[in-house]
Parts: structure tokens; C-alpha cells; sequence
């Protein structure tokens, strides 16, 4: 045997997944009582802790402060035991300056800043185990936390990586095996709904024929993960709307 | 001295939700059509696309007349007139002083608008200006009235009563601002001996009940520390925060001792009583 392949020939992947078949996402909102929103996100392996501030007034140089839009500030850290080989991981290195600015780009599409001019909205993700796609859990996982905040977004920012198996087969959701034995790896941002792509970023290549199918497997897992996560978002609202009797609404039972 | 420690998994972590099942209002997430025609006016939450109504935060819609609005379970504090807030002092400028209320901007209190001490109504001089530092400065806390709403979402404070002013010999907890339940009054006085101001902007400040006894000089109480570890457990699992459900939970709470009342399973029963002494007190 050369080497693994990515899909065995009655079509399944290294951890027995099929194609198009996404890892287990489980997530919770309101992990904190701190943060004005937070969220844990788990795709598969990979594990995400988010935790929202804001919008609050802007703290240190008031010169940063906007008249017509809340400033979003978002950083990214992996925590040191993240992966395989312990390392730390300074905050300033620029891996992570790279996909903070990368987040902040994919969350600004969705999120209505023009409503808090003068205000700071901070972000912080912070990877606890990367096992692929984490620049996708921290998207997902930074949604997340946003609407646990209450901050108005457009709609739900999304995140899927899909690769390339065998020169012609797309599979999404791809894990840390399947980056290291080789795939070219899509990362697609987007906004499910509107079927909107907020941000595409690509490591290796393959051939431009073959991107359509690529794409459009990505942007239907984008899809699947709004369901999931909608999901999480109602029945958090529905479990602590029921506990305080909804009695913060007018709406009377 | 020796002290348990409780160190756990994740994966025995207690679940402190108390949701039980009643009937759930129609729940709207970012991106969901409210409506479809263009007859209603949109309020706070939703956005108009096309020629849809949507939400933009996830809560249970609100309908006054045409106007539809969202209301998210869990924001920043919105200020209203007339609200009760306790704030710390960010900074100290010409003729007023900055306050964080846990709202999105901070507060204004101006210096018009307090009482100096001393008491007596007077024209504000240059040389009050100066001694605004020795009044209030930077990181104290005060409780404050809502005077007015600026345009831009910001508060302006004042403190001309008795009740209100700077606070000291305290414990300050902060709670999310939706779980304080309006009322008419946000001063209360515990049989305990504690005395209790619920900010509606989520800041609790508690203290000894201030009295003219001589007996309690040292301003000592036992209390403090159960009233406070009663909020925090109440908070944790959402229960709703008043002068009832915090002295139910406090009258629970006494067949725990206050170290006790931080681990994770008797913060849950704690707030578990409450909720079912309340809806005892609902029903009858």
C-alpha cells in the first residue's frame, strides 16, 4: 500500500464517514456567566469555547471610536494543548493575527454594526482541541455566542471546509487526518440563507473544473450546520424563556 | 485550615436548567420572515429586506398596534426613565462624571445633579469643580437614578435623593440585566440584616442593614455571604431576581452552611425550592 487514501472504494473515509456527511456538531450557549454571550461549539473532534463583550463603550483611545458603526474586535488563541505537539502559542503570532482578522471579516457581513455607533463589540475564541476545520468551529461557535449577546445580525454566519478526494470525488467537513494525509482544503464562509459566500480560502489546489462541485458540497454543509445550530439557538431560548416565566416580554400566556 | 475542594469533569457537570414544561411562545431566530406584507412597522430587532419583515436577534416577537418588535432573552442594559441603577465611576471630566451601567455607552452624571454633601441647594461653583474628585473618583460605586435617555442610547444619571448616592461597606455582584424583575421598588431591607439595591441595569449592590443600634458597631454580619452565595445560585439557574424569590432562597438555603452553598448540586436545589415555593405563591 503507497499510501492512505482518502475515500476507500465502497466510499467511505478514514473515520467512516461517507462523502457528504458532516462530523457530530454538538453546542451550548451560555456557558458563562461573565461575557455578555458565550458559546461552546464541538465538531467532531474539534473544540471551541466563544465568549462575546458588548457592545460597550470603547475602552482605551477614544480616537478608535466610530460615529456610524460599532468597532468589532475579534482574537483568535489556541489553548497550548491544543494540538499534538504541546507549544506555546503567543497571542500576537501571525497564525492567529491572520484568522482574527480573517473572523472579523467573515462576522462583519452579518452582523448590523451601524446600530451601535460610538460602541465595541470584542470577541474572543479560544481553541481547546484542533482536530480540523477550526477556523470553521470559531466561526460557527463566534455566531453563536453573538446571538446569545442579543447583538442583531442579518442572519446566521456559517462555516464549512470541503476537500477533494481521489482527483474527483468532494467530501466536506474535513478532520485533521485528512488535511495531513494530503487533500486541498476549501474553507467557505457564508451566509446560509441568502446563499450568500462571505469569505473562501483555499490550502493546495486542484483543478478549476472541479470547484463547482467542491463549492456547492461546502455550501450545502453550510446549510446543514444553520439547521443545527438553529436548532441549539431554540431550544436555549425555549429553556431559559421557560425558567423565567418569559416574564421580560409583554407576551402573556 | 482545611478545605474541600471540588475539582470535576466536564462530564459531571450539573444542570442547572429548572425548565419545565409549559406552553413556549413562537420563538424567532437571525434571518427568520416575520411577515411577508409591508403593512407593519419594524421595531427593535428586526430589519426589512425586500419586501420581508425579519428578525435579526433570537427572542419572541412583540406587537403594539403595526409595530413588531424582537426582544432577545439576554442583552446589554437598555436604560428607561426612571430606572434604578447602580454604576462605578470611570471618570471624572469638567463638570460631570462618566459611569459604567453595564449599558452599550457609558452614563453620564452630571455634577447639576447631584446632592453635594453638606445638603443644602446651592448654585454649583468653579470650586465644586475642583473637589468633584474628592466627591466621587475614579472605580467608586453609586446608585443612581435614570433622569433621561439621550438620542444616542446613552443615560444621564442623577442622585438627588437620599436614597440614592455613593455606596461603601458592600458587596457588588453582577447578574445578566434580564433577570431583575421591575418593580416599584428596587431598595429592600432583608429581615436578615441585609439590605439589598437590584440595579436594573444587573448590578446587586448588598450591605448591612444600616441601624441606630449600638450593639452591631463593628458592621459586622454573618448574613452577607449567604444572601450573596442565595443570588448567585438564583442566577445561575435563571430564576427570576425580587425581594420574594431571594428571601425564599435565603430561607432554604439556612440548612446549608455558606461554603456548602457554592458547590454546584446545592446551589440547584437551592434555586429549585425557590422556583417551586414561587409558583406555589403564583397559583394560590
Amino acid at each position: 500500500m503507497s499510501r492512505k487514501e482518502l475515500l476507500s472504494k465502497i466510499g467511505l473515509r478514514q473515520d467512516g464517514r461517507r462523502a457528504e456527511e458532516l462530523r457530530r456538531i454538538r453546542c451550548k450557549l451560555g456557558v458563562f456567566t461573565q461575557p455578555d454571550g458565550s458559546a461552546y461549539l464541538e465538531q467532531g473532534l474539534t473544540k471551541v469555547l466563544a465568549a462575546v463583550y458588548g457592545p460597550h463603550q470603547v475602552r482605551g483611545g477614544r480616537s478608535k471610536a466610530q460615529h456610524d458603526a460599532a468597532i468589532l474586535n475579534c482574537q483568535f488563541s489556541m489553548a497550548v494543548f491544543s494540538t499534538g505537539d504541546r507549544k506555546k502559542r503567543p497571542r500576537g503570532d501571525r497564525k492567529s493575527t491572520e484568522i482574527s482578522i480573517h473572523l472579523r471579516q467573515a462576522l462583519l457581513a452579518a452582523v448590523k454594526v451601524e446600530l451601535y455607533p460610538w460602541s465595541q463589540i470584542d470577541v474572543f475564541v479560544e481553541v481547546l482541541h484542533a482536530d480540523g476545520g477550526v477556523f470553521s468551529a470559531c466561526v460557527n461557535a463566534a455566531t453563536l455566542a453573538l446571538i446569545d449577546a442579543g447583538i442583531p445580525l442579518k442572519e446566521y454566519i456559517c462555516a464549512c471546509t470541503a476537500s477533494l478526494a481521489n482527483n474527483n470525488v468532494a467530501m466536506v467537513d474535513i478532520s485533521n487526518q485528512e488535511e495531513i494525509i494530503g487533500g486541498p482544503v476549501l474553507t467557505v464562509v457564508a451566509l446560509p440563507m441568502s446563499a450568500k459566500i462571505v469569505h473562501m480560502e483555499m490550502f493546495q489546489r486542484f483543478h478549476l473544473d472541479h470547484l463547482p462541485k467542491v463549492l456547492n458540497l461546502a455550501l450545502q454543509g453550510c446549510k446543514d450546520i444553520k439547521v443545527i445550530l438553529d436548532e441549539a439557538v431554540r431550544n436555549h431560548v425555549e429553556d431559559i424563556g421557560s425558567t423565567t416565566g418569559w416574564s421580560n416580554t409583554t407576551t402573556k400566556q | 485550615m482545611l478545605q474541600n475542594i471540588h475539582i470535576r469533569l466536564a462530564e459531571n457537570r450539573v444542570n442547572t436548567s429548572l425548565a419545565v414544561n409549559r406552553r413556549v411562545p413562537k420563538i424567532f431566530t437571525p434571518g427568520e420572515i416575520i411577515s411577508e406584507q409591508r403593512e407593519f412597522m419594524r421595531g427593535h430587532g428586526t430589519y426589512e429586506e425586500d419586501i420581508y419583515l425579519k428578525a435579526s436577534v433570537a427572542g419572541v416577537k412583540e406587537q403594539v398596534n403595526k409595530l413588531i418588535s424582537i426582544r432577545p432573552l439576554k442583552s446589554r442594559y437598555n436604560g428607561e426613565i426612571g430606572d434604578v441603577v447602580v454604576g462605578r465611576i470611570t471618570e471624572v471630566q469638567q463638570k460631570r462624571w462618566k459611569v459604567d451601567t453595564n449599558s452599550r455607552l457609558d452614563s453620564m452624571l452630571l455634577l447639576s445633579s447631584v446632592n453635594l454633601p453638606g445638603g443644602e441647594l446651592r448654585r454649583r461653583s468653579a470650586e465644586d469643580e475642583h473637589m468633584m474628585r474628592q466627591y466621587l473618583q475614579e472605580g467608586d460605586l453609586i446608585s443612581a437614578e435614570v433622569q433621561n435617555v439621550f438620542s444616542d442610547g446613552s443615560l444621564s444619571l442623577h442622585t438627588r435623593s437620599f436614597k440614592y448616592g455613593k455606596l461603601s461597606q458592600g458587596v457588588m455582584l453582577k447578574v445578566f440585566p434580564s433577570l431583575i424583575k421591575r418593580s416599584k421598588t428596587h431598595f429592600h431591607n432583608l429581615a436578615v440584616g441585609a439590605s439589598i439595591i437590584l440595579g436594573n441595569n444587573g448590578f446587586v449592590w448588598i450591605c448591612p442593614t444600616m441601624s441606630n443600634d449600638e450593639d452591631n458597631v463593628g458592621g459586622f454580619v454573618q448574613n452577607l455571604e449567604e444572601v450573596v452565595n442565595c443570588i448567585l445560585a438564583l442566577a445561575q439557574s435563571n430564576v427570576m431576581l425580587f425581594d420574594t424569590s431571594i428571601l425564599y432562597a435565603y430561607e432554604e438555603s439556612l440548612k446549608y452552611n455558606v461554603v456548602e452553598l457554592l458547590v454546584p448540586e446545592a446551589m440547584v436545589d437551592v434555586a429549585i425550592l425557590t422556583q417551586h415555593r414561587l409558583n406555589l405563591c403564583e397559583n394560590s
